[in-house]
Parts: C-alpha cells; structure tokens; sequence
C-alpha cells in the first residue's frame, strides 16, 4: 500500500480527479445555464407584468390629467358659444369672465381677447384678464400690460386665430399676464355679418404648471423611478431632473446624449404614440417606460421604472439561488470524491497486486472480488492470467530442463567424437621420417568429418580424411562406424583401393537411410616416400613440393554407402623429402561468407602458397583462420576438417 | 519708581512712533505700482444687446468675464436687450455707449439722421432662413407666392421682404412671435428662422432635418451682414481711445469664445440664468458653433465689414426705395488703424 499512490499521485489524471473535474464542470454548467435562463425567463414574465402595471399607472394619471384639462376645455367652449349667441355689455362681459375663474377651481385665469376694432370702434385692442392672486380674483388688461409683444402675437392668441380652432398653448411663463408658468386653452369666437362668419376673438383660460407637475411628481415608483410630463415639442414640464424643467427638450438630450435611439423615442412621443420601452432614462439609468399621450394637449406622461431596482427581487433570488448551486455542488463533489474512491480502491489494491507480479511474483494473493462488476471481472481475468502464466512458465521450466539435459549430452558426444579422432601432436614422435597434423572443427556439437592416421605395419602409415553426408548425430553415428570399419579393414586389408571397397560393402549393406560418406584413403611407405591411395567421391588433396602447389589428380570414384560392389582404384605418387600432402573436406573450400560467397578453392591454392610450410601446425592454423576470415562472421555451415602430412624421407636420406 | 515708569512711557510712544513711520512706508512703497496702474482709473461704458442672454453675444460676456475689457481700460457694463428693447433708442439716449445692431437697421437709422457708426463687424453674412415643411410642397421662393409667411416685425423682415420683391411675389404676411409653435402648428406655411436659433430649435422640437426645406437668404443674394458693433458718431469724436479699447477687446473675447467654447458655454449660461431666460447648453453650443461659422468665415475680414458687402446692402435697399441714399463707407465705419 505504501508504494500504491505512484500510480495516482495529484497531477497524474487519475480516476478520482478527471471525475471530480467532468462531474463538477458539468454539473456547474447545467446549474448557471439554468440560473441564466431562470432570471432571463423571470425578467421577460417581470417584464411582461410590469407592461401591465406600467401602462395602467400610466393611463390612471393621464385620465387625472385629462379629466381636469377637459373639464377647462369645455367650459372655456362654453364662453366662447355663448359669446357667440348673446350680446353682453362690457360688464355683463367682466362677470362672465370673473365666474368663469371663481366657478372653477381648475382655471387660473380667463381672458377674452378680442380682434383689432372688433370691441370697439374706437378702441384697437380689448382684452380683459381675470386671474388668482393671493386668494382674490384680479383683474388687468392685457392690451396694456403685455409690454413688448401685443398680446395678438402670443401664441395662445395667434394660433388658434390662424387654425380657427381650439387650442392648447405650449407651456410659457406668462411675463405681463397672469405671471406663472401656464398652459392656456384658447377658443376662437366669431360673430355672422351678413353671412359673413367673421372672427371676433379669443377666449383664453389659463391652468397654472404647478398643479399638473405636482400630480405628476408626486407619484413615486419603487425607489427612484418616477412619472415625468413632456409637452408637445417635447419640452420637459415634469421631471426629477429640476434643472431640465422648461430647459431641455427630449430631443436636446438626445442631441447632447448623442442617441439617435432616444431622439426616436421623443418623435413617437410627439406623434402622440404610446409605448413600452427599454432605455437610458434621462437620468442615466437604465430603465422601462411606458409612455402614453394626454390626447386634449398633445402632451406625453411617462412612467420610468428602473431594471435594477424593478430585478432587485429576481436578483436577490437568484444570488440565493446561486449560493444554493454552490453548496449542492460542492456536496455533490464530496460524494463523487467517495464513490469515486469506493470505485477505485479495488482497483488500487488491484494495480498493487499486478506491480508485485510484474516483478515476478505470481503468488500474490489477488483482492478478493466483492461485487461482480468491471472491476470484479477484470480481478478475474487477471486471476485466469496468473495460472496460466504460472502453467506456461511451469512448462518452459520443463522443456528448457530437457533441453539442456540434451546440450549436455551432445557435449559428452562432442568429447566422446573428439577423443575418437588422434588428437595428440606430434603423433609419432619416434618416427622422423614424416610430419603428420590434422584438425576438425564441427559445425553442430557434432560432426560427420573425421579423419584417422595409423601404422598398418612398421612401414606403412595409413590416413585418412573423410566427410559423411549431412551433419549432427546421425552424421556423428554413421562416421563412428565408419571410422571404426575404415581403421579395421585398413590395419587388416593394407591397400586404399580394397579397403575402400570392403568398407564400401559393408556400410551399403542395410543402408536404409541412403547415409553415404566421401573418403580420400593414402598409405605412405614412410621408408620411400610413395603414397598410394584410393578415392571415395573425396576432393582432391594438395600436393605441396618444392616445385610448387597443386592439386593432385585423383580419380574421384564414387561414395562410399549407398551401392555395394564399387570398385575403386589404387594411384600411387612418391613424395620427395619436404614435400606435403594437405587433405581437406569440402567445408574448407565452400565456407560461405555473409555475401552467400564460397572460399573456392583457388583461395584454398593461394592461401597454401602463402601458409608457413615448415611447422604443419602452424600451417593448418593458418588455413583456418584464413577460412574463417573470409567467413566473416557467417556462421559456419559445415565441418571444416584438414589433414596434412609431411615426409621428410628416411634417416639415410637425411 | 515714577522716573521708571515715565521713561518706560517713553519708550512706548517712541515704539509706538518708529512703527507708524514704518507703516507708512510700508503702505507707501506698496501703493507706488498701484497707483501707477490705476494712474488712468477705467472708463465707464456700456453695451447694449440685440437680445437676451445668449451665444450670440458670448464674445462680450466672455470679454467681460474674462477681464480682457478692464485690461483694455474699460469698466463695461452690458444692458440686456429682449423684446421691446430698442438698441438705437438705448444709443441716442445715451442709456447705452455701444449697441449691437444689424447693418440694415444702422443704414435706416443712419438716413432718418441718426449718427450710427459702424465700429465692428460679427457676423459676416446673412444667417436667416426660410422655411417650411416638406409636406407643405414649397420648395422654392416662388411656391411661397400667396402663403402664409411668418416675419419678424422691424428691420429684422428687410432681407425676406427684399427678398420676395426680388421674385416679385406677395406672401400673406404674418407677424411671428420669438417661438416656433406657430409654425410647428401649422399657423403659416413658411416661417423666418436663423440659422443658430429657430433652425436648432425646431430641431430640438422633433421635427428632423429632412422633414424641412430650408432656404438660406445668403444664398439667394441676399448679403446682409448681421451683427456689428456700433457707436454714435459724438462717442468717437470724444473718445476714439475708448472705442479702439472696446472694439479690440470684443474682438478678443470673441476669439477666446471660439478657442474655449466650454468656457465661453459656461459663462454664456450663467448669464442666461441671471436673467432668468430658459438655458439649455445644447442649443447654446449649436449657437456658439454656428456664429463661429458666420463670424470667422474670412480670417482676414475678422471684424471688418467688408465695402462691398456695404455696398451691396447700400444698392438693395435703395433700390428698394427704403432709403434715398446712404453714406459713403468711409463716413459710415470707424477703424482706430484707419484714423491713424
């Protein structure tokens, strides 16, 4: 267990950390998703409602306006029609105007105004005004106290007289007149003159600002939100923003605001439109209103609600809300972190298990499988690879015993082969008359080449080399008895040819295997130096004298094994004091190099030349490492085996 | 004790001695560059406006404001002008040293043998504008043949008036109040309108500027040079350092007007608000940018009244019979450099 968390340290992506992370990002992402769309959703149902509420408030001032300024406009009507039906004197005229004002609460002041001479022909203008001051009812004449402009180019006189219809006036402040921010309602009178309906003046009733803005300031929304008046040009009559009033337009903010969007709104407004909408109020923020027109002056009432404070309920809901996310995930992060852990503890136990086998020990004891899921399986799975494993290895132990008890066995064949061959040098060292050296260097443990040197009397030295067909132990068997018959029937028989043939009958007899041998069988006369001897399908041996190197012309005769009755023939030469004889089986000359390249035997020739003649020894060692290195490496394919032998004639001669 | 007490009086009034000579100096040395200063103490005058408080005049509050009056040795003081203030009037009864008029109404003064001096030009060309909804269909002078036309009354309709002679038209002639609601009502077809106070202000009534055809005096030839600066021909011959004084530090004021016209914004509402008019800083900025464009349109001209623009206005209007004859330029204008 102390090792275990290696594997599982922080940092590395183990199970534990990559589920927290999905499980928590995910389920963090599905929760602000769903806050999100729960205040968007809340916003737009808030929204919606507040539209309702907005445009009710709205409309409920907007009649307290309208059913004030209609009740002005219909009794200033009513003076401007009975004007028209009756006559009045001018005091009939005064009274008719002082009533107007003292019967209703609503009028400021009255005035009627009349048209140059169309009072009086004497008199040019006529206009009385009676208005409230401090309590009492007042009255003045406009043609006189209206100092720099006749009060025929004031606004409440000149546009209806130029539209021939009742009209409400801009809001003005009335300097010379009633002297107070007014709106007046003006209905122009005519008289008939023979047909001729001609206009006979104005009738002017006045409503002071103070009344209306009060109504409308006085209603208060949430904390800051309000209801603001705008007339018709968009000019500001009511508004939190004091400064503004009479001041600035809609349309002057916008220009200073720099809102194309804003100026929009305005022109709606002016259009006598009504709307809902969402924008930066004049106060800078941000805000709903709803706007609707007063239809009897053209002017607008508007109703601001402020989002942040109309959200504030949807915002607090939705901090709690968040706040409950964050600890809902949290626990939910704590009890992925516990089934996480109750997931992958048999898994730890399980990867401990498996280190300990990866060393090699396949006798841990597994954690035993509780419940029968993945992990469960896969416990098992390493069970069912545990004994076979422990099986195979059990079996690899066996064949590898068994193959090793054979090496060991080849080895002593290799020592009991070797030990049939003469391997002690100088052979016969009471015998100067000649040299004798020879080698065999198998190509498995062990081989089919042998050679053999013996004394068949006290002249006469027979030797041999020979090369059975195919290699390993059957070679290695069937060379034992040739060699056993070749050095009985030698010592026996003393002719190469007869031997040869001898031999040749006995091996062919019962030759199921079609095993077959070459040999090259000499006998040296070691008192003159002749060698006869008879071939078996052998390569030819070298001749090395004082003259030079070359092969010696052999019949090649044929194999010795596989059919009875071959005769062979017995050649003869006589070697000379110094001469050699080099013997050799055909893994000398087609030792392969890496290229697929045979030694040849014309390397074989050359490499003679070259060879240190005087020691026999040396000279074999000298062609088996020249073989060797031509071979490069390649790994040698056959038994390589040399014989040579020297005569260096008789102690007379000598 | 006594002989102690008598000498340490002494001592007493001796210091009490030694620090009034000090004082003295003090107050001496102190008041020597004061009084070299003030060794001319500023000349009393007054200005009289055209108009209430607005941008149109920002260079001479600015100039006050601003000090650049006093510097030039003035104590000026500016009457506000409004409706039912004649400027003229306030020049020949001596209410006013200098008035801001247009060089029409000088040019009628001057013939019925009032001796207006033109001492400064402003605004260097006509900025009044005709105009009417798109809706109504009148789109040239001509369509305004038999419509309803608003005009200021006084000298202020001599340009339209010219104007329609010169097509040989009659309009229906209606007085028009300084509010645009007789037009925006629909009162008259066309209304008169300058270009930096009635335009703006209609567009700040949301009425956009593609709903309007607006037709500009100037460039029907109409070449009248509005505001100038004038004096009574006696208040140069008195006093030709004090007019050079006023003229140069108008001109400056107006030149720092236009190079700070946050400052001079700020200066003209607190004016405005002194005299109790509506203040809206959009529509004075509108202004003030606008009598940039019409004062500083010739660099070199800054101030002048160019002759032949005289000379126009001279032809027009006897052409028109409204006057006789008029001065010459060099009578009817005063340059402190020309008199040198």
């Amino acid at each position: 267990m102390q090792h275990l968390p290696g594997g599982l340290m922080p940092g590395s992506k183990s199970i534990v950390t990559r589920l927290i992370l999905v499980i928590t990002l995910s389920s963090s992402l599905i929760f602000a998703l769903t806050l999100g769309y729960n205040y968007y959703q809340s916003r737009i149902i808030l929204e919606k409602e507040l539209e309702n509420n907005a445009r009710n408030l709205a409309m409920s001032l907007v009649n307290k306006v309208e059913s004030e300024l209609v009740s002005v406009s219909k009794v200033t009507e009513g003076v401007a029609r009975s004007l028209e039906t009756g006559r009045y004197s001018e005091q009939e005229l005064h009274s008719l105007i002082r009533n107007t004002v003292a019967g209703n609460a609503g009028i400021y002041g009255s005035c009627v105004a009349y048209e140059p001479y169309a009072f009086s022909r004497t008199n040019r203008l006529y206009a009385p005004y009676y208005y409230r001051e401090n309590g009492t009812i007042k009255l003045i004449r406009l043609e006189t106290s209206y100092k720099n402009l006749p009060y025929l180019y004031w606004d409440w006189y000149q546009i209806p007289r130029e539209l021939g219809k009742s009209e409400w006036s801009e809001p003005y402040y009335d300097e010379g007149g009633g002297n107070t921010l007014m709106s007046t309602c003006s209905v122009p009178f005519y008289e008939e003159h023979g047909g001729v309906r001609r206009l006979k003046g104005i009738v002017g009733a006045d409503i002071t600002l103070d009344s209306l803005t009060e109504l409308v300031s006085s209603v208060k929304i949430l904390k800051t939100g309000y209801a603001a008046l705008l007339s018709r040009n968009g000019m500001i009559l009511a508004h939190p923003l004091k400064g503004a009033i009479m001041n600035e337009t809609f349309f002057s903010i916008a220009e200073s605001r720099q809102e194309a969007s804003l100026r929009e709104i305005g022109k709606r407004m002016i259009r006598g439109e009504s709307g809902f909408v969402f924008y930066r109020s004049l106060v800078g923020v941000r805000s709903w209103m709803y706007y609707a027109p007063i239809l009897t002056t053209g002017w607008t009432l508007a109703v601001v609600f402020p989002e942040s404070e109309l959200l504030e309920h949807v915002r607090t809901l939705s901090m709690t809300m968040a706040v409950m996310g964050f600890g809902g995930i949290l626990l939910l992060t704590i009890a992925v972190v516990s089934l996480a852990r109750s997931i992958t503890k048999p898994l730890r136990s399980l990867v401990a298990a498996t280190k300990l086998m990866g060393s090699g020990n396949f006798d841990v004891e597994l954690p035993a499988v509780i419940s029968n899921d993945e992990v469960g399986v896969l416990t098992n799975s390493f069970r069912l690879m545990v004994t076979s494993l422990k099986e195979y290895i059990k079996n690899l132990t066996e064949t590898t015993a068994a193959k090793e008890r054979i090496q060991s066995e080849l080895k002593v064949a290799t020592d009991i082969q070797a030990s049939l061959l003469p391997r002690l040098f100088p052979a016969f060292p009471d015998r100067p008359e000649f040299d004798i050296y020879a080698s065999m260097d198998p190509a498995k443990e062990v081989g089919g080449d042998f050679y053999d040197f013996f004394f068949i009397d006290h002249h006469n030295l027979c030797f041999l080399i020979a090369d059975v067909a195919d290699k390993g132990v059957p070679a290695a068997l069937y060379m034992m008895v040739a060699k056993t018959l070749l050095k009985s029937e030698g010592q026996r028989l003393g002719e190469p040819d007869l031997i040869l043939s001898y031999v040749n009958n006995i091996l062919a007899t019962d030759n199921d295997s079609c095993m077959f041998a070459t040999v090259f069988c000499a006998i040296l006369d070691t008192r003159t130096g002749e060698v006869r001897f008879a071939n078996a399908g052998h390569n030819p041996p070298l001749i090395m004298t004082s003259a030079g190197i070359q092969y010696l012309a052999v019949q090649s005769g044929f194999v010795l094994g596989p059919i009875q009755d071959i005769v062979y023939k017995t050649e003869s030469i006589t070697l000379q004091a110094g001469d050699t004889l080099f013997l050799y089986t055909d893994g000398v000359t087609e030792a392969k190099n890496p290229g697929e390249e045979l030694y040849g035997e014309s390397r074989l020739l050359h490499a003679l030349q070259c060879a240190p003649k005087e020691e026999l020894c040396d000279l074999i060692h000298y062609i088996r490492s020249e073989v060797r290195a031509h071979a490069h490496g390649a790994p040698q394919s056959d038994d390589v085996t040399m014989v040579a032998l020297k005569y260096r004639g008789t102690v007379a001669d000598a | 004790m006594i002989v102690y007490k008598g000498i340490r009086k002494a001592a007493v009034k001796y210091q009490q001695e030694v620090a009034c000579w000090i004082l003295l100096m003090f107050f001496a040395i102190c008041s020597q560059p004061l009084s070299s200063l003030s060794a001319t103490p500023l000349k009393k005058a007054s200005l009289i406006l055209l108009w209430s408080p607005q941008s149109q005049f920002a260079g001479y509050y600015v100039a006050l404001e601003k000090g650049i009056y006093q510097r030039h040795g003035i104590d000026l003081t500016i009457l506000k002008g409004g409706p039912g203030v004649s400027p003229v009037l306030a020049l020949q009864q001596g209410d006013a040293d200098f008035a801001v008029l247009w060089l029409t109404t000088a040019f009628g003064h001057r013939v019925n043998g009032k001796r207006l001096v033109n001492v400064a030009q402003i605004i260097q060309r006509s900025s009044m504008m005709l105009i009417s909804k798109k809706t109504s269909g009148i789109r040239t002078i001509n369509d305004m043949n038999g419509k309803k036309v608003g005009l200021w009354q006084g000298d202020l309709s001599i340009p339209p008036h010219t104007l329609f002679d010169k097509y040989g038209i009659s309009v229906r002639e209606i007085p028009q109040s300084n509010t645009v609601n007789l037009f925006l009502r629909g009162g008259i077809d066309v209304t008169s309108a300058m270009w930096y106070n009635e335009y703006h202000v209609l567009l700040n009534s949301g009425v956009d500027a593609d709903e309007l055809n607006t037709i500009f005096l100037q460039e029907q030839g109409m070449t009248f040079p509005e505001d100038g600066l004038y004096t009574l021909e006696k208040t140069v011959q008195k006093d030709p350092a004090l007019v050079d004084g006023f003229v140069r530090a108008s001109l400056e004021g107006w030149q720092y007007a236009f190079a700070h016209p946050d400052e001079a914004l700020d200066i003209v509402i607190k004016n405005m608000r002194q005299a109790q008019v509506p203040a809206n800083r959009t529509h004075q900025k509108w202004m003030l940018e606008r009598m940039k464009d019409l004062t500083v349109s010739d660099k070199n001209e800054f101030g002048t009244l160019k002759p032949q623009d005289y000379e126009a206005v001279g032809k027009i209007m006897r052409n028109q019979g409204r006057i006789k004859s008029y001065p010459d330029y060099a009578t009817f204008t005063w340059r402190s450099d020309a008199r040198k």
